[in-house]
């Protein structure tokens, strides 16, 4: 093994990262206001921005792995993770950018008047991001792992102290930049090695991967073929997490904030959904390629590192390793930049809530609590990823969607359609989702073996936990009716108006 | 039709009609009941939109696990070589998300500048 182009790959990377986030730092310096500076962004960029920071490692290293060890059916994953931004553009996005919120619980306050509604959602987000950071850390060891033979602790600490680095140093202009380069990074890193892995495969008389998928598991290109009914309720449960779990994730909605207005928020969410599905054309193909060329991997626990071995395994000598090289590059940005969004969203809400409460001088007191947010928005789920043993990117990511979909979704549905929503209920639902899918997860993580109907119930839970959620939202808002907040109407205003009709939005 | 030359122009003049509470938008700045009424059909026209679009999205994309569970006949289907699962579910589906989308925010961009050609009408 050759860790030369690993080791330059993640170098390049990080100081291509950390530059970045110096000269995007630089800019913003000249504009007066930081936060409104912010909300300049043009769709195109902001789009190149959030697909950077959504496409994590469950997308660039564990689709790819999940196709090849587990067949079609995994292809519910890309396809729920983008038709989740379909389904946020056309219930939350443009209203979510004209509330005015920077964080789920800013809008939660915002829409309900109530101090404890913002506390449950700000322990959401850090539930949310602590579970999603977790793969993200252990994606990062497999890689270096992987790649150059490092320690299996390494990859973790050099991703947590990189981006610790960057969060605390800039602020989201500078992130921006960041976060939109590290798109076309990766979409460069998976396109351009399997553009080569695809004349090396037709040189080689391009076998069909779906007639060699014989490694005992004839199955492979079938959806649903071994499930039965319990692979149907899997398949439309992880459709419900993905689809509605999208609009409840921190670090999406932080970037809604930017867009100049609601105009301009639709616009950027139908520019992801371009991206996102042409960046999800390529995982299947590394995931059919491994059929042919590393059918050993499969079974071998470290399918994960098929997108980066497989270049090595195609195309022995210096070619392979440059493209090794790449993809480690595109690996190494897809933890930094997920990671980055994740820890932003977790430290804004730890800052706000925990470190300083005082609302308004967030600037200007709160950089010190946002520091310390951030150290402990990262190191925690470092620590946790070194700990504990392998738990599956793709899988624990799908349960993240899980728990926001059990809970932010409904709360925001419901806050942004519906007058009749009240405090009260709003945090009788997402206790119920929340503590719902959340043993549901805990269950899922320790024990991974179980078999039957509820450990299916348990491993995939978002199709009982959200309509759970809703309904209590609903029962509970109609029991305490009087609740209902009064300035409800005139937030309602806020919402769904244009901009330009000159309107009284309070 | 009469061959009458048509009547001179006159300048007409009358009190401002923009009286206080006059407009739409102040009906629905002080929350009359007809400032609910504009609200409401607003939201209803982009929520009946959102939940076709989303109808929509259910009957294609959301039906292919219970037709593939129905009919596993399908799953040998291949054109060019490609099983069909992995055709629909690998590349045709992206397009397809696009569309809907970009659907969608053309008819609720018209949706929005209707509401605003409304409210923003002097009322008669």
């Amino acid at each position: 093994m050759n860790a030369a182009p690993g080791i330059v790959a993640v170098t390049l990377v990080t100081l291509a990262t950390l530059a970045i986030g110096t000269w995007g730092l630089r800019i913003s310096r000249t504009t007066s206001d930081f936060f409104v500076a912010s909300r300049t962004v043009r769709p195109g960029l902001n789009a190149s921005a959030i697909g950077g920071e959504y496409l994590s490692a469950a997308s660039f290293l564990g689709v790819a792995a999940l196709l090849f060890t587990f067949g079609a059916d995994m292809l519910w994953y890309p396809v729920g993770w983008t038709a989740g931004y379909l389904v946020l553009l056309v219930l939350v996005a443009a209203p979510l950018r004209r509330s005015g919120a920077y964080t789920l619980p800013d809008f939660a306050e915002a829409r309900l008047g109530s101090v404890r509604v913002r506390a449950v959602c700000s322990l959401l987000v850090v539930a949310i991001g602590w579970l999603y950071l977790l793969p993200q850390f252990q994606g990062a060891s497999v890689t270096l792992t992987s790649t150059i033979g490092a320690p299996d602790w390494l990859g973790a600490v050099i991703v947590a102290l990189v981006v610790l680095a960057n969060v605390t140093s800039g602020g989201m202009r500078s992130i921006t930049f960041v976060q939109a380069f590290q798109y076309w990074l990766k979409l460069t890193a998976l396109l351009i090695p399997i553009a080569v892995l695809l004349v090396v495969w037709a040189g080689d008389g391009a076998p069909n991967p779906a007639d060699v998928a014989g490694t005992g598991n004839d199955l492979w290109s079938i959806p649903l073929g071994e499930g039965g009914t319990e692979g149907l309720y899997v398949t439309y449960s992880l459709i419900i997490a993905t689809f509605l779990g999208t609009m409840g994730l921190p670090h999406v909605v932080v970037r809604f904030y930017t867009n100049p207005d609601g105009h301009a928020a639709r616009r950027t969410t139908l520019v992801v959904l371009g991206l996102l599905g042409v960046f999800y054309l390529l995982p299947p193909l590394y995931g059919a390629l491994g059929r042919i060329y590393a059918p050993e991997l499969a079974g071998s626990g470290s399918s994960e590192a098929l997108v980066l071995e497989l270049p090595r395994l195609m195309l022995p000598g210096p070619g392979g390793e440059i493209l090794t090289g790449l993809v480690t590059a595109g690996a190494f940005a897809a933890f930094l930049s997920t990671s980055s969004g994740l820890a932003i969203a977790v430290a804004g809400v730890l800052s706000q809530d925990v470190t300083g409460r005082r609302f308004g001088d967030r600037r200007l007191g709160g950089v010190a609590a946002f520091r310390v947010g951030a150290a402990i928005a990262v190191l925690v789920p470092c620590l946790l990823a070194l700990s504990s043993p392998d738990v599956g990117v793709a899988r624990t990511v799908g349960l993240a969607f899980a728990v926001a979909a059990s809970t932010f979704c409904p709360l925001l549905l419901l806050g942004i359609w519906w007058r009749g929503l009240t405090d009260v209920g709003a945090v009788a639902g997402l206790l119920v989702g929340g503590l719902g899918s959340g043993a549901a997860v805990g269950y899922t993580l320790v024990q991974r073996d179980a078999t039957g109907w509820d450990a299916v119930l348990l491993g995939q839970p978002a199709a009982w936990s959200v309509p759970a959620a809703l309904v209590t939202m609903v029962v509970v808002s109609r029991l305490t009716r009087s609740r209902v907040p009064a300035h409800t109407g005139r937030f309602m205003v806020r919402l769904h108006t244009p901009e330009a009709v000159p309107l009284d939005r309070g | 039709m009469t061959q009458q030359p048509p009547p001179e122009r006159v300048r007409v003049t009358g009190p401002p009609r923009r009286r206080p509470g006059g407009t739409r938008t102040r009906e629905i700045d002080a929350e009359t009941r007809v400032g609910a009424i504009f609200m409401g059909s607003l939201l209803g026209e982009q929520l009946r939109l959102a939940l076709r679009i989303l109808a929509t999205l259910f009957l294609t994309v959301g039906s292919f696990p219970l037709l593939f569970h129905l009919f596993p006949g399908l799953s040998d289907v291949r054109l060019v070589g490609i099983p069909l699962a992995w055709l629909l579910l690998g590349v045709l589906v992206y397009p397809y998300l696009l569309f809907l989308g970009w659907r969608y925010v053309l008819r609720a961009e018209a949706n929005e500048r209707d509401f605003a050609a409304l409210v923003e009408e002097v009322e008669r």
